[in-house]
C-alpha cells in the first residue's frame, strides 16, 4: 500500500544515538528504507550507522527534505518529539515508544490533526510494505510481498500471523501495528479504508485484543464500507476483568471491551473469526477462492 | 492504578470541592468516637479497592450510636470481592432532594477527555448506560479549549434548571477538568453528587483511577498505591522487565509479546486446559530473564507443566536457546517444560535445545496440546 510508506519515503529517526534507536536505524536502512538522518539533542554533527545526526528535527528536514519520522524517544519525553516532528513538517509519525502517558496523547492525536499529519501508534511496531519500505521494527525476513493487508494492535503475535500467512503462500501488500495504547493514531477504519482503495490489497487481516470498543466500530464500518474480504482474531478470550494485559489499551473495564463482544461483532457482519491463529490461511484462501 | 474513596475526596477537598463531613476508621473505638463527634446519622463504610461494596452490605446508615458500632463491627473484616476491610469511612448524614452522576473519562474514538453528567444519580452508571443510555449526556473536551467557563456552563445547564445549581456545577465541574489533568486520572466520578436540603452540591461519593503510564510523573499519587499481594508480586516482577499477571490454572505460559501472551493463553483454553498466568518477558534473549521468568512460574504451586512460547522477530532464538539453557543450568525444575521457538534463527535454537533435551515443537497449537497432555 503505497500511501503509507513507499520508496518516496525518507525517513528521520528521532532517538537514534540510543540502543534500539541506533539499533533499528540500521535495519532499516539494510532493507533499503530510505533514512536520510537522525535526531538526538546535543548530538547533532555525529554519525550512526553511516547516517547524519541532528540537534532538532526542523533542522533534519531543512538538510535532508525528510518527511517521515520514526519515534524511539523514552516515553516521559516521546510526546514531545511527535509533537516537533509534526511542527518541523514531518507528514508521518511511527512513533515506536511503549509508556506515553494517555493525556499526552490527548495533547497529541489533537495537535496532530489540526497540523495534517498523519500518527501510527504510539507503543507500536511501525509497518512494513515488503519490498517496498520499513518504518518500524518488524522483522523483514518473515514477510512475503503479496496481497494480504494487516493491521494489528499488537507486536509479535502480528509476527505470528504474518509467518502463518507466509508458509502458506498468502503474501502480504502493507502490514501496519496500530500499536497497544488507548489513545493512539490511525485506526481500524482509516485503514480499512486505505486497503480497500489499495489496487495490490485483495484481502485484510484485523487482529483486535481486549479494552475498548474500536473493534466493534470497525465491525460496522466494514459492513459499510468495505467490500473485500476481511478475517478478524480477536486476543485475550481468557483475559480477567479489570487488569491490564500487558498493552496499556488491553483492559476490561467495568465488563466492557471483552473478547467475546468484539467477537461476536465481527460475526454479526460476516466477519470470520479465526479461533487460533493457524485457522487465518485457511479462512483467507475460502475467502478469496484460492485453493 | 486504584485509590479509596476517602482518598479520592481529600483530593476533591484539596480542590475545594464539597464533600461530606467524614472520618476514617480503622476499629470499632475509632468509628464511636467519630461518630460521636460528627453526630447522628452517620454512613459507614467499607474502604476497599472495588466496587458492588454496597450490595455486599458494606455500606451502612446508623441512626444511633449502636447501629453505628454494629454496622462497623460487621463490616470490618468483611471480604467484599476478594477484598479485605480493614478501614471504614464513618460520613456524617446528609438529607438531600437529588441524585446526579458526573464522571470523566477518556474517549479512545473521539480520543480527548470525555465528561458525562446524568440525572439517574446513585444508582450504577453500567446499568443506566445499559437501560436508558439517553440519560447519559456525552461532553468531549478539546484540550485545546479545555473546560472553559461557558462549555462547564453548557453542561451544568443540560442538568440544572435553577440558575444557582449551575454556577455551583460550572465551577465544580470546571474543577474536576483540572483535578484529572493534574493527576493523570483514567477516571474521575461522583456518584452520587447531591442537591442537599440547604441547596448545595455536595459529592457524597468519589471515585478515581489513574494512568499507570503517568505515575513516573505523579508522585504523590504513586504514594497512594496500595497494592494486594498479588499486585506486589506483579510490581516485582515489573521491575525485573517482565509483566506477569496471575491465574487460577496449571500451565504456567512464558511468552515475548502481550498480544502473543494473551493468544498462548486464549489457545491454551481452546484446546481444553488452564492457563496458570500470563507473562511477557519481552523483547530480551538476556538469560536473567529467563531465570527471572522461570522463578516466577515455579513460585506458583498450581502449576504443573511450563509452556514456552518465543517468536523471534529481532529477537534471535539461538539468543533465547542459550538464554534458557543458561537458566536451568542456574535452577532445579522438576516440572516438565516444552518449548515453542519460532521466527529468526529458530532452527538453531531448536538444535541447541535439542542437544538439551527439552521437548520442542514449531508450532504455538503442538505445544500447547504437548503441555495439555504433560499436566
Amino acid at each position: 500500500m503505497s500511501i503509507i510508506v513507499n520508496k518516496n519515503t525518507k525517513l528521520i529517526v528521532q532517538g537514534i544515538t540510543g540502543r534500539d534507536g541506533s539499533f533499528h536505524a540500521g535495519k532499516m536502512k539494510e532493507y533499503g528504507t530510505n533514512v536520510v538522518g537522525g535526531v538526538s539533542p546535543g548530538k547533532g554533527g555525529q554519525k550512526v550507522e553511516g547516517i547524519p545526526v541532528f540537534n532538532t528535527v526542523e533542522e533534519a528536514v531543512k538538510a535532508t527534505g525528510a518527511n517521515t519520522s520514526i519515534i524511539f524517544v523514552p516515553a516521559p519525553l516521546a510526546a514531545d518529539a511527535i509533537l516537533e516532528a509534526s511542527e518541523a513538517g514531518i507528514e508521518l509519525v511511527v512513533a515506536i515508544s511503549e509508556g506515553i502517558p494517555t493525556l499526552d496523547m490527548v495533547k497529541v492525536t489533537t495537535y496532530l490533526k489540526k497540523n495534517g499529519t498523519k500518527l501510527i501508534g504510539s507503543n507500536c511496531p511501525g509497518l512494513i510494505s515488503p519490498d517496498e519500505s520499513l518504518v518500524g521494527i518488524l522483522p523483514a525476513n518473515i514477510f512475503l510481498k503479496g496481497n494480504v493487508g494487516l493491521m494489528s494492535r499488537s507486536g509479535t503475535l502480528t509476527y505470528e500471523m504474518v509467518n502463518q500467512l507466509t508458509t502458506s503462500g498468502l503474501g502480504q501488500s502493507t502490514c501496519v501495528g496500530i500499536g497497544g495504547d488507548p489513545v493512539a493514531g490511525l485506526y481500524y477504519q482509516e485503514l480499512l479504508q486505505l486497503f480497500q482503495e489499495d489496487p495490490e490489497t485483495k484481502a485484510i487481516v484485523l487482529i483486535g485484543e481486549i479494552g475498548g470498543d474500536a473493534e466493534e466500530h470497525a465491525a460496522q464500518y466494514i459492513k459499510e464500507n468495505i467490500t473485500k474480504p476481511v478475517v478478524a482474531f480477536i486476543a485475550g478470550q481468557s483475559a480477567p476483568p479489570d487488569k491490564r494485559m500487558g498493552h496499556a489499551g488491553a483492559i476490561i473495564s467495568s465488563g466492557s471491551g471483552t473478547a467475546e463482544e468484539k467477537i461476536k461483532a465481527f460475526e454479526n457482519v460476516g466477519v470470520p473469526v479465526a479461533r487460533t491463529p493457524g485457522e487465518i490461511p485457511e479462512l483467507l484462501k475460502k475467502l478469496m477462492n484460492i485453493k | 492504578m486504584k485509590i479509596h474513596e476517602y482518598q479520592a475526596k481529600e483530593i476533591f477537598s484539596h480542590y475545594n470541592i464539597p464533600v461530606t463531613k467524614e472520618v476514617l476508621c480503622y476499629s470499632v473505638g475509632e468509628v464511636r468516637a467519630a461518630t460521636e463527634k460528627l453526630g447522628l446519622p452517620v454512613v459507614v463504610k467499607a474502604q476497599v479497592l472495588t466496587g458492588g461494596r454496597g450490595k455486599a452490605g458494606g455500606v451502612k446508615l446508623a441512626r444511633t450510636l449502636e447501629d453505628a458500632k454494629n454496622a462497623a463491627s460487621q463490616i470490618l473484616g468483611m471480604d467484599i470481592k476478594g477484598y479485605l476491610v480493614e478501614k471504614v469511612l464513618v460520613a456524617q448524614g446528609v438529607k438531600f432532594s437529588s441524585e446526579y452522576y458526573v464522571g470523566l473519562t477518556i474517549d479512545r474514538n473521539i480520543k480527548t477527555v470525555l465528561f458525562m453528567v446524568s440525572s439517574e444519580g446513585g444508582v450504577e452508571i453500567e446499568e443506566v448506560a445499559k437501560d436508558n443510555p439517553k440519560a447519559i449526556l456525552k461532553f468531549p473536551i478539546d484540550p485545546d479549549l479545555s473546560m472553559t467557563p461557558f462549555l462547564a456552563r453548557k453542561i451544568a445547564f443540560a442538568l440544572f434548571n435553577d440558575f444557582s445549581l449551575v454556577k455551583q456545577a460550572t465551577v465544580l465541574f470546571q474543577k474536576l477538568y483540572q483535578i484529572f489533568l493534574d493527576t493523570d486520572a483514567s477516571l474521575v466520578e461522583i456518584n452520587p453528587l447531591v442537591l442537599t436540603d440547604e441547596g448545595n452540591l455536595l459529592a457524597l461519593d468519589g471515585k478515581m483511577n489513574f494512568d499507570d503510564n503517568a505515575l513516573f510523573r505523579q508522585k504523590d499519587i504513586n504514594a497512594l498505591l496500595e497494592p494486594t499481594e498479588e499486585e506486589v508480586k506483579e510490581l516485582e516482577a515489573k521491575e525485573k522487565g517482565l509483566t506477569y499477571i496471575r491465574l487460577e490454572g496449571s500451565i504456567g505460559c512464558m511468552v515475548n509479546g502481550a498480544g502473543l501472551a494473551m493468544a498462548t493463553m486464549d489457545m491454551i483454553k481452546y484446546y481444553g486446559g488452564s492457563p496458570a498466568n500470563f507473562l511477557d518477558i519481552g523483547g530480551s534473549s538476556n538469560p536473567q530473564k529467563v531465570i527471572d521468568a522461570m522463578n516466577l512460574l515455579l513460585s506458583d504451586k498450581n502449576v504443573k507443566v511450563v509452556m514456552i512460547n518465543i517468536f523471534g522477530g529481532i529477537t534471535r532464538c539461538d539468543d533465547v536457546a542459550h538464554g534458557l539453557v543458561a537458566a536451568l543450568d542456574t535452577i532445579k525444575v522438576d516440572i516438565p517444560i516444552v518449548v515453542r521457538l519460532s521466527g529468526t534463527n529458530s532452527k538453531e535454537g531448536l538444535e541447541i535445545l535439542k542437544s538439551a533435551n527439552l521437548p520442542v515443537v514449531e508450532t504455538m497449537a503442538e505445544a500447547a496440546q504437548m503441555a495439555i497432555s504433560l499436566c
